[in-house]
């Protein structure tokens, strides 16, 4: 409740309505999903119409109206992923949680979802398991992270293939020297204004 | 989905193509650079070429070094920035002219002029800058590796083009799906306001200027500027008509520039080492250097910053390790993120990368996401693929977007397996061309021009499918139909 009003004051006077994407939000991290009576709770502390909170709430594909598991696992189908192979990724998890696309494992455990681009794309294949991002994936990576999600662990998110982040995976291409001082190679209308070290 | 979401003017003048002069590139190869110029032949450089580390502005891209300001202050960021926000507006918009930058969203629209629209006299509202951290593009994912990496810059950046505008706060809309993209983003801020650099009197400047990040919920839409203020206003991320443009009334009512993250990123290093610097890279009207994302069926997938107007194929080479099973494998590549249509590979030979090359062989620089695929991709089920995604994102306002997106979307899945008639080859290419321009965004347009390249290019691929159908089921139901 505190946060939400601390969210409300980023905005300015009478756009407090600004503040409902963090509003269901927090409610969608404490509550797991965003039931009715916490959206009319919403409209309230917002002074805003409930059909607006609904209209939010359907509209947006994050909002969650309905329990999605402990672990909800988003496999992204879009077609960077598809070309690195996510139809096997889908078919993994599937196997892996035993509940289908769409649906919610037995023990309430794992909520599989198929959605868009998640805007990792040179990562691809990616899952997306609530907030982490697991990237590179082969279809033994699957198996291994569903498996320690089940034993309650949480395996390492990212890049499994054994990159950092985004950089080509056998030896960089760029950036393979230091980056250079501050004031590198400054224009000389600043250079005046203070003495620069710049190019030398 | 920080896109190419917003309408690019195609100039599609039909002056014949000239034959550019030989270049070598690379490991001394000799191509043929062939361009097809809009007005006259572009002066100055020919093509790019790779760029050297110290000119590369993201010098953090794959998080080698630490994000935080301590550490991006080692790399040179908030260097100077005072002395750079006492210079005044007229001079930051003079550099970003100079320099030549155009908007890294998608549509490429000049920035210096876009935050000149933006210096009329005040009529007592305050202005916004809106920083479009929307990225969802399929292909592009160039503004996660400057938040989580380098999100200082975007801070730096967000204070320089709010002096500029005369803007009072930034809100950076990013997307919900980017959990730790937004706390390391929120860390360099309030590490930024501890430091007094932005906040009250920012960076001892005498200018107040505050920077809010607002996380959206997950829709693609919300990367058009006016759903993007929409969704900060807190309503469905639906498109506004325009005009109004956003410089007269956008968020809250008041004056606002939406700039692409990358854009805003590149403004800081642009006025430390100058617009001639930023200049002197790529060819005229396609100046500066870019972040590349690099996917699908090449060896090593990579984002990597480059030079504007470097030839695809040297770009592949050099810093994705080719295409899987080498250059002669390679069918086709989508080279803007999804909303470009695709060019085949006898134009990826030559097609230099930047907005002017890419428009003249009939595609879309966009955000130079590039998608490759090889001879083992199902072409039809990949364009199918994307027009699924444009049906699932559609925001459902404007009837032939809605509707025509839907349609296709059917007619291309029943052409993956050939179940379609010829004619209807010609029936979806009007469909694309009535949803094409018909819609208050640009979203429409997106859908409608993969299915255009991949007509263009891929119509014999698309009958040989069907007549293979015919062949074993008999004539489809279209085909008895029509």
């Amino acid at each position: 409740m505190k946060r939400i009003q601390a969210i409300v004051q980023n905005y300015p006077e009478g756009s407090q309505t600004s503040a409902i994407s963090m509003a269901l939000d927090i409610v969608q991290r404490q509550i797991g999903w965003i039931p009715i009576s916490a959206m009319h709770k919403v409209a309230e502390l917002l002074s805003m119409p409930r059909m607006r909170v609904y209209e939010w709430a359907t509209f947006y594909t994050m909002c969650k109206r309905e329990y999605r598991g402990k672990y909800n696992v988003k496999i992204c189908k879009s077609l960077p992923c598809m070309l690195r192979g996510s139809d096997f990724i889908i078919r993994a998890v599937e196997d892996a949680t035993g509940c289908c696309a769409g649906g919610l494992s037995d023990d309430k455990m794992f909520g599989v979802d198929l959605v868009e681009c998640q805007g990792a794309c040179v990562n691809a294949p990616v899952i997306a398991i609530d907030d982490d991002y697991y990237e590179d994936l082969t279809v033994c990576d699957v198996y291994n992270i569903i498996e320690k999600l089940r034993c309650g662990d949480i395996p390492p998110s990212g890049p499994q293939g054994g990159r950092y982040a985004a950089e080509p995976c056998c030896g960089l291409t760029s950036l393979q020297t230091g980056p250079p001082p501050p004031g590198y190679c400054i224009q000389e209308a600043l250079r005046q204004d203070k003495k620069g070290d710049g190019c030398n | 989905m920080a896109g190419v979401l917003a309408r690019v003017i195609q100039r599609t003048k039909p002056q014949l193509g000239i034959i550019g002069p030989l270049v070598s590139i690379g490991n001394s190869n000799v191509a043929v650079v062939r361009f097809q110029s809009a007005d006259a032949a572009p002066q100055g450089k020919q093509c790019g070429a790779p760029l050297s580390d110290c000119d590369r502005i993201f010098t953090n891209l794959y998080g080698r070094h630490d994000w935080r300001l301590k550490a991006a202050m080692a790399r040179g960021d908030w260097y100077m920035t005072k002395e750079i926000l006492l210079k005044g507006n007229a001079w930051i918009i003079n550099e970003l002219k100079v320099s030549g930058l155009r908007g890294r969203g998608g549509a490429g629209f000049p920035t210096g002029m876009k935050w000149s629209f933006m210096q009329k006299p005040s009529d007592g509202r305050p202005k916004y800058l809106v920083v479009n951290a929307d990225e969802g593009e399929p292909g592009t994912c160039k503004d996660r590796e400057i938040m989580r990496h380098d999100p200082h810059k975007l801070v730096e950046g967000c204070l320089i083009a709010g002096r500029a505008i005369g803007a009072i706060a930034a809100y950076i809309y990013i997307r919900g799906e980017f959990y730790n993209e937004a706390s390391n983003l929120q860390v360099a801020i309030a590490e930024a306001y501890q430091a007094g650099l932005i906040g009250k009197n920012a960076c001892g400047s005498g200018y107040d200027f505050d920077v809010f990040v607002h996380r959206g919920a997950g829709a693609y839409i919300c990367g058009e500027e006016t759903a993007l203020i929409e969704s900060i206003e807190g309503k469905q991320g639906k498109p506004r008509l325009k005009p109004p443009f956003p410089a007269d009334i956008g968020l809250f009512g008041c004056p606002t520039t939406v700039n692409n993250v990358e854009t805003i990123s590149v403004a800081p290093t642009i006025c430390r080492r100058g617009g001639a610097w930023f200049a002197s890279f790529g060819r005229l009207r396609n100046q500066g250097t870019k972040l590349y994302n690099i996917s699908g069926h090449v060896n090593t997938p990579c984002t990597v910053e480059e030079e504007m107007s470097i030839p695809l194929k040297e770009l592949i080479e050099r810093h994705a390790g080719g295409v899987i099973g080498g250059w002669d494998n390679l069918l086709a590549v989508i080279p803007g993120g999804s909303s470009t249509p695709l060019i085949p590979k006898s134009v990826c030979d030559t097609v230099l990368m930047d907005f002017d090359a890419l428009v003249a062989a009939n595609s879309a620089f966009g955000t130079a996401a590039i998608i490759v695929m090889d001879k083992s991709t199902d072409i039809v089920k990949a364009i199918a693929r994307l027009i699924m995604f444009y049906k699932h994102e559609s925001c459902g306002q404007c009837t032939p977007c809605r509707e025509g997106v839907s349609w296709m979307n059917k007619i291309i899945y029943r052409m993956v397996d050939g179940n379609a008639s010829p004619k209807e080859i010609d029936m979806l290419w009007e469909i694309s061309k009535q949803i094409e321009g018909h819609t208050i965004c640009a979203l429409g347009d997106g859908a409608a021009w993969p299915v255009q390249g991949l007509i263009r290019h891929f119509r014999p691929e698309l009958e040989r499918r069907m007549a293979a159908y015919a062949c074993v089921c008999g004539p489809s139901k279209a085909e008895r139909l029509y």
